[in-house]
């Protein structure tokens, strides 16, 4: 036997054990393998730590080269176990992570989808519009007093709109109850509750015993508009639905107005928006009627029509809905089919 | 109204190409809307013949054909051998028959043809081939349909085919355009052209007629009748044919030919307007009178309808007593027939509110009504029956008699003044003083200009013009709206939406964001769904579904129905909400009387408008059938009442409150599965299972998870303002307490006795498990709580904590008998 400790013979048990240090890390297929790796070959009991004690039995003068010969030999082995460390712990998630693939097509969902009425959808965008002009939405009651729906708005008691073939009357009758046929009563409400001068526009349900067909609903949503200041014209009427028109239908739409009548305004005229959208080639739709406020109107409510002028407009907001989506059945915005208002989500 | 267009040209002028498309833009202009056009698209040879033979000739298929020979005139090549299909019309019938060269609408061409074994010379025609009409297959049969016509005459002009009508919709201000009069003046105004008045006639007079009027109650301060224009012709002879250029107008007209004197009147009052009676002068006993109806009276009207009359009623009388409703429908007693010789002519002004609630009130809207409704001419009935006695003696050979009676006033239209300008300054377009004047002048009023104002007399057929606005309305409809420019007002600043507008729509967002749909449901219930929550409920006076004649007080029942048709179309899992209103009945609701509108009521006279029934928002969810469905890895998740309850939740929460969820019980609901929802103490909504015999009522599942809020209610009370503090930068610590109560006690109030208990250092607190079983005693379970504490500006020490869990634990001990679970 050599002489153990004689740096030759030390050099050759260095490389020996670590050599076999080197290929117990290389040949360790998992971390737990390389941790007994570690364990035999750089713990205690290893050939590694077995020389480093017998340092203690060099002569002193030999023993720092010895000891560098030696802590050189761990420090190869420590960093042959970290780097095979590292790559075992990359491969090893690497697996994991491929047995964690699963089908991103095929996983649960928790949550229905949901989904805003596109009439409610619609009323809250067109009051945007306004709101955006610095108008404000007024409201008031379905179920209305008489004097509000019609006396107030120049409707005569005997106007054929009062007969019971149009008008629901709360019994009993001579009570003077109604539900509200148009939105108008707002008007006279604002008017009557607000300071001058008054922009504003009330979105709501109205009724009238119309039989239910693709075109008529006995309950349905309109958008009425108000203006009372000083010198408003019917120029500020046209330029208020042009805008309106644009936002709901485009930039190209426009307005056009044909004399009618209606007991609330004078002049009075029914509003045709130039719809670039329609099914079947951009045409003129009926949108609604609109006018200037009457001064019987203006009296009820408490104005001067010598010093106020004002502009009132009404539409069906089924009606804007349907010239926009195309809808050719009103029937089914009330019926209350889901898959009416899930094809709309969240947005119109 | 149906305007004749070869009527129409006999007072202006129209071009002949394309006339009725010209005649629709025209009118649309000073706002006349389009209806439809009627006739046209035929061309001759149309004539009239009459069927000489019919040799019926059973064909191989089954059929009968008949084999006819036809006199269709000479000048037509006289008797034709015509075969026809059509097996309702026998020998000796006037019919109309379509010659070779003739087209028919659709294009269809006639001709000679072979056919069935003979040469067929033309055809036999039914009005459904001639465009009349879509009712009838079989040969019109003119003898049958009272239509005049010679033998060889053209048919095309008895029918009216040679012309067309122009049907407009007339808004109901405008009664003087229920003529061709006033048509004929709109369309000269719209063009600028001349116009032929046809009430510019020398009407003459008659007297010596007894007519009395006295109307004991005006209606609204109106005299039922201001004028009465009598005139006699004697000597007609009833039962000759109306010439067929006049049934052919009435026909394109829309009103059926009757008989030749009935037919005058109706012709007169198209041309002029003006509703007329004519009496057989031989039926009437002494003179007329016009009153209102006596208490008890009846009267068979020309429909053969016995009327209980009213005492608004206004009627024409004679010594007998009721003889006519006055401007509404004659009586049968006095009608015209075949054998009227004298005919008494009865040309009156009848008041619209008079005449219209009469309408109403027997259901019977006749051509007269809807026109004395909207206002006739009150200067019109001179020429009117001086027109009627014009065509009698023309047409029925009679003799006009001096007998006339010319009662009553026609009131002069009081001048309007408008400020020069008002044209401009209302409307915002450049119209000229000038344009306005001829505008104004056009229409037939005249105008007085005293250098500021204009003194403007309206013409007496436009009794609607009553206000400046009204007259810049002409000015503006004639000169032209589409000179009006668009000008965008700006509007003071605005403060945004409300508080509560903002606040509904985020919730109505915030639920549909979590799954829910959003429907829109009719108030109308059946009277059990409206007595369902026990408030009191709103009926209505003429509902349109008898069964549905209440309001709803709760939205849920009526989403019962929409969740059922849901159901129906395989849609079975579902969750819907609606933001709605709800109607409930208060004392004393309206008023007895309705304030005028001259101007602003009292504040009290106001006031009192406002008792009104209540109308909260409601916000009600219906949840049915699996919220989540099975999928890979997952079980499905029915709904159930935890799921209604968090819809609340998460409104309140959008409003910024906290619900406090309790225990409840509605008859309606699951007793054992409902849950009463509060907020500062008062109950504002119930959440729960429905009552699984309600469900089944309602034709949808066994659990059906429901909850309706009162949603205003919770919008009015969106918290406001926060008091706010530092978050403490401090570790948490956490604990768990498992404690046993008996069964029985909910344990939100266990939880509120910990949490009360525990004091200021437990910052949150929730339910984590519920056990039952072994280990514990009958009737006892065990709840464990996850509690976190933490110090406002220390760390605590375990101790700290400890402690105050079992502060916590001490009063769940005093109030509910709890013990620390070992």
């Amino acid at each position: 036997m050599t002489d153990p400790h004689t740096s030759d013979d030390l050099g050759a048990r260095v490389e020996a054990a670590v050599g076999a240090a080197l290929l117990a890390i290389e040949a360790a297929q998992t971390t737990a393998e390389l941790q007994a790796a570690k364990a035999a070959h750089n713990g205690q009991g290893s050939a590694l730590a077995a020389l480093n004690a017998s340092l203690r039995e060099i002569a002193p003068e030999e023993r720092k080269a010895a000891g560098q010969l030696i802590g050189g030999g761990r420090q190869q082995v420590g960093a042959a176990i970290a780097a095979r460390q590292g790559e075992l712990e990359a491969a090893e998630e690497a697996a994991q992570l491929e047995a964690e693939r699963i089908d991103v097509t095929a996983l649960p969902r928790l949550q229905r989808p949901g989904g805003r009425h596109p009439l409610t959808l619609l009323q809250e965008e067109m009051g945007d519009v306004f709101v955006g002009m610095g108008w404000e939405i007024a409201e008031g009651p379905e179920l209305e007093h008489e004097w509000y729906n019609f006396d107030a708005l120049n409707v005569d008691p005997d106007h054929p709109a009062r007969s019971e073939s149009d008008t629901f009357y709360v019994a009993p009758a001579d009570r003077h109850l109604v539900l509200r046929t148009q939105t108008s009563p707002v008007q006279i409400r604002s008017l009557l509750t607000r300071e001058l001068p008054v922009y504003v526009v009330a979105p709501g349900r109205v009724y009238r015993t119309d039989d239910i067909d693709a075109t008529h609903l006995p309950v349905f949503t309109q958008l009425e508009g108000l203006a009372v200041d000083k010198g408003i014209t019917m120029a500020h009427l046209r330029g208020t639905l042009e805008h309106l028109a644009r936002q709901m239908f485009g930039e190209e739409a426009r307005i056009r107005l044909r004399p009618n009548y209606f007991p609330f305004t004078e002049p009075s005229a029914e509003m045709d928006v130039w719809h670039p959208g329609m099914r079947g080639g951009a045409r003129w739709v009926e949108w609604g009627g609109c006018g200037m406020v009457n001064p019987n109107v203006l009296r009820a409510a408490g104005v001067d029509p010598e010093v106020h002028s004002g502009f009132a407009f009404g539409m069906g907001i089924e009606r804007t809905l349907q010239f926009r989506y195309q809808l050719d059945d009103m029937r089914d915005m009330i019926e209350g089919d889901v898959r009416f208002t899930e094809q709309f989500g969240m947005v119109i | 109204m149906r305007i004749p267009l070869s009527w129409l040209r006999d007072h202006v002028e129209i071009p002949a190409a394309d006339p009725a498309a010209w005649l629709h833009a025209t009118l649309v202009r000073v706002g006349f809307e389009e209806e439809a056009v009627h006739g046209g698209g035929l061309r001759g040879p149309i004539v009239v013949g009459r069927v000489l033979s019919i040799e019926e000739e059973p064909q191989k298929n089954g059929k009968t054909i008949r084999w006819c020979q036809v006199d269709v005139g000479e000048p037509n090549g006289g008797v034709r051998g015509i075969v026809c299909g059509a097996l309702n019309f026998v020998e000796g019938d006037r019919v109309v028959v379509t010659l070779p060269g003739a087209s028919l609408p659709g294009g269809f061409e006639i001709a000679a043809r072979k056919t069935y074994g003979h040469v067929s010379d033309g055809m036999i025609a039914s009005e459904r081939e001639l465009g009349l009409g879509d009712d009838h297959d079989g040969i019109m049969r003119l003898d049958q349909l009272g239509i005049p016509g010679e033998v060889g005459e053209d048919a095309l002009a008895i029918l009216g085919l040679d012309d067309q009508a122009v049907e407009i919709n007339v808004t109901p201000d405008r009664g003087y355009a229920l003529s061709l009069r006033g048509i004929a003046r709109e369309v000269a105004s719209a063009t600028g052209q001349a116009f032929r008045d046809p009430a510019v006639i020398d009407a003459g007079e008659g007297s010596g007629f007894p007519v009395a009027i006295d109307d004991a109650s005006p209606i609204r301060g109106r005299v039922g009748c201001s004028r009465f224009v009598v005139r006699v012709v004697r000597g007609i002879d009833s039962t000759r044919a109306t010439p067929s250029w006049l049934a052919g107008r009435l026909r394109l007209a829309g009103i059926r030919s009757i008989s030749l004197p009935v037919d005058i009147t109706n012709y007169v009052m198209l041309e002029l307007g003006q509703p007329i009676h004519g009496y057989d002068l031989g039926k009437l006993r002494g003179g007329l009178g016009v009153r209102r109806a006596r208490p008890g009276e009846r009267l068979t009207t020309l429909d053969d309808v016995d009327r209980a009359l009213h005492p608004e009623d206004l009627v024409i009388t004679d010594d007998r007593g009721a003889i006519g409703l006055a401007g509404v429908m004659g009586g049968a007693e006095t009608e015209m027939d075949a054998s009227t010789t004298d005919v008494l002519i009865e040309a009156a002004t009848f008041d619209g509110v008079s005449i219209g609630r009469t309408a109403r009130r027997h259901k019977l809207f006749s051509e007269a009504s809807k026109r004395f409704e909207r206002g006739v001419d009150p200067a019109v009935a001179d020429a009117a029956a001086a027109r009627v006695a014009q065509l009698l003696v023309e047409l029925a050979g009679g003799e006009l008699d001096a007998l006339g009676a010319r009662v009553g006033e026609v009131p002069e239209p009081a001048p309007l003044r408008i400020p020069v300008g008002y044209w401009r300054a209302l409307t915002g377009a450049d119209y000229t003083d000038a344009e306005a004047r001829d505008a104004l002048e056009r229409i037939g009023a005249s105008v007085e200009d005293d250098g500021e104002a204009w003194a403007v007399v309206p013409p007496t057929w436009r009794g609607d013009l009553v206000d400046r606005e009204g007259l810049v309305e002409e000015v503006a409809r004639i000169v032209g709206f589409d000179r009006i420019p668009a000008v965008l007002p700006v509007a003071p600043p605005g403060r945004g939406y409300t508080r509560a507008q903002r606040l509904r729509r985020r919730i109505a967002d915030a639920l549909a964001s979590s799954g829910l749909t959003e429907v829109l449901v009719a108030p109308f219930v059946t009277e059990a769904q409206a007595r369902l929550t026990g408030s009191e409920p709103v009926r209505l006076e003429n509902p349109l579904d008898g069964e549905r004649p209440w309001l709803r007080t709760a939205l849920l029942p009526g989403m019962l129905d929409t969740a059922h048709r849901n159901a129906g179309r395989g849609l079975t899992d579902l969750a819907i909400f609606e933001l709605g209103r709800t109607f409930h009945a208060v004392d004393g609701q309206g008023t007895e009387a309705l304030p005028g509108a001259d101007a602003r009521p009292a504040d009290d006279v106001l006031a009192s408008l406002d008792a009104l029934p209540e109308q909260p928002l409601h916000l009600a969810a219906v949840l049915v059938g699996e919220r989540v469905r099975k999928q890979p890895g997952v079980a499905a998740v029915r709904f159930g009442v935890a799921d209604a309850i968090e819809v609340a939740e998460r409104a309140a929460r959008t409003a910024g409150l906290a619900l406090e969820v309790r225990q409840g019980e509605r008859s309606w609901l699951h007793p054992g599965r409902t849950a009463e929802l509060l907020l500062d103490g008062e109950v504002v909504g119930v959440a729960g299972e429905l009552l699984p015999s309600v469900a089944a009522e309602a034709d949808l599942p066994r659990v059906v998870a429901v909850v309706e809020l009162d949603l205003g209610t919770l919008v009015e009370r969106a918290r406001v303002g926060l008091d706010t503090q530092r978050i403490a930068p401090v570790p948490a610590a956490t604990q768990d307490l498992s404690l046993v109560v008996p069964v029985a006690v909910p344990a939100g109030e266990v939880l509120a006795a910990v949490r009360e208990g525990a004091g200021d250092l437990l910052e949150h607190i929730a339910l984590v498990d519920d056990y039952r079983g072994a280990g514990l005693g009958a009737g006892e379970k065990s709840l464990t709580f996850a509690l976190r504490f933490r110090g406002a500006d220390r760390t605590l020490t375990a101790a700290e904590a400890s402690d105050a869990k079992l502060a916590g634990l001490a009063v769940a001990t005093a109030r509910h008998g709890a013990r620390l679970r070992d």
